[in-house]
């Protein structure tokens, strides 16, 4: 059964984003580390979002579905801000070279692209949608 | 997220209690980034209480590593949540960092 959830771009929306995420897959039975993963994956994905993408402009929102098919997750994200994420700009992080310079960001997609199994981001004109697709045992 | 502290001389305790993620991590980096935590042997994190843990909660513990191991000043995480810990792994934070099992362990670093 897929599921809907429409926030506001504000940082305080995170919590109400991952509670939604763990309700909805709370009757799949994952493992504890599976269900905080795919929470995580969603989180960072949102908080880029909300933080780089809308710079935190609680009038734009975002929308998240959800859907369990076939032991597997697939959620998808979408807003409409003129600012989109281009994946090619992604840089497998060095995680010595962070704690060296003292770095606080960088690190979310890293971990969203370890944890899924796929991730996608599409854009037209200002539509832009994240896909997140993750099989689960 | 709430944080509370013990200190002694050399050693200072932060017990974090929630989650720490893009909005709550701000109120961790306020305590780290403090002049006073230099003056301590041993940060300890007391992670029991913690239920979850993005990047930037760890983007405050990865700021300020370099910043204390100058000081001469050992971070030292304990009472980690396997979840919490599986996401130090998944960066391989779990081999730059010092976590133990527990409090004594933790201590006797």
């Amino acid at each position: 059964m897929k599921k809907d959830i429409r926030i506001s771009c504000s940082r305080e929306n995170l919590k109400v984003v991952r509670d939604f995420v763990n309700d909805y897959l709370a009757t799949y039975n994952l493992s504890e580390l599976q269900l905080n993963q795919i929470i995580l994956a969603v989180d960072e994905v949102v908080a880029n979002l909300i933080i780089h993408a809308n710079g935190e402009d609680e009038s734009r929102s975002l929308c998240l579905s959800i859907n369990f098919v076939n032991h597997a997750v697939d959620i998808s994200i979408e807003d409409s801000s003129p600012i989109s994420y281009r994946p090619s700009t992604f840089r497998e992080p060095d995680m010595n070279e962070h704690v060296r310079l003292g770095k606080k960001g960088g690190v979310g997609m890293a971990l969203v692209n370890r944890i899924m199994d796929s991730v996608e981001f599409t854009t037209s004109g200002t539509y832009n949608v994240c896909r997140l697709h993750k099989r689960v045992s | 997220m709430k944080i509370t502290q013990q200190a002694t001389d050399t050693s200072l305790t932060l017990n974090l209690d929630g989650e720490l993620d893009a909005s709550s991590s701000v109120i961790l980096d306020t305590e780290l980034s403090k002049s006073e935590v230099l003056d301590y042997q041993k940060i300890l994190i007391d992670c029991q209480r913690l239920n979850y843990i993005s990047s930037a909660g760890l983007g405050v513990f990865i700021s300020h590593l370099q910043r204390l191991q100058d000081a001469n000043v050992k971070l030292i995480f304990y009472n980690m949540q396997e979840k919490v810990h599986n996401v130090f792994e998944i960066l391989g934070l779990d081999s730059l960092m010092t976590i133990v099992p527990t409090q004594a362990e933790a201590v006797a670093i």
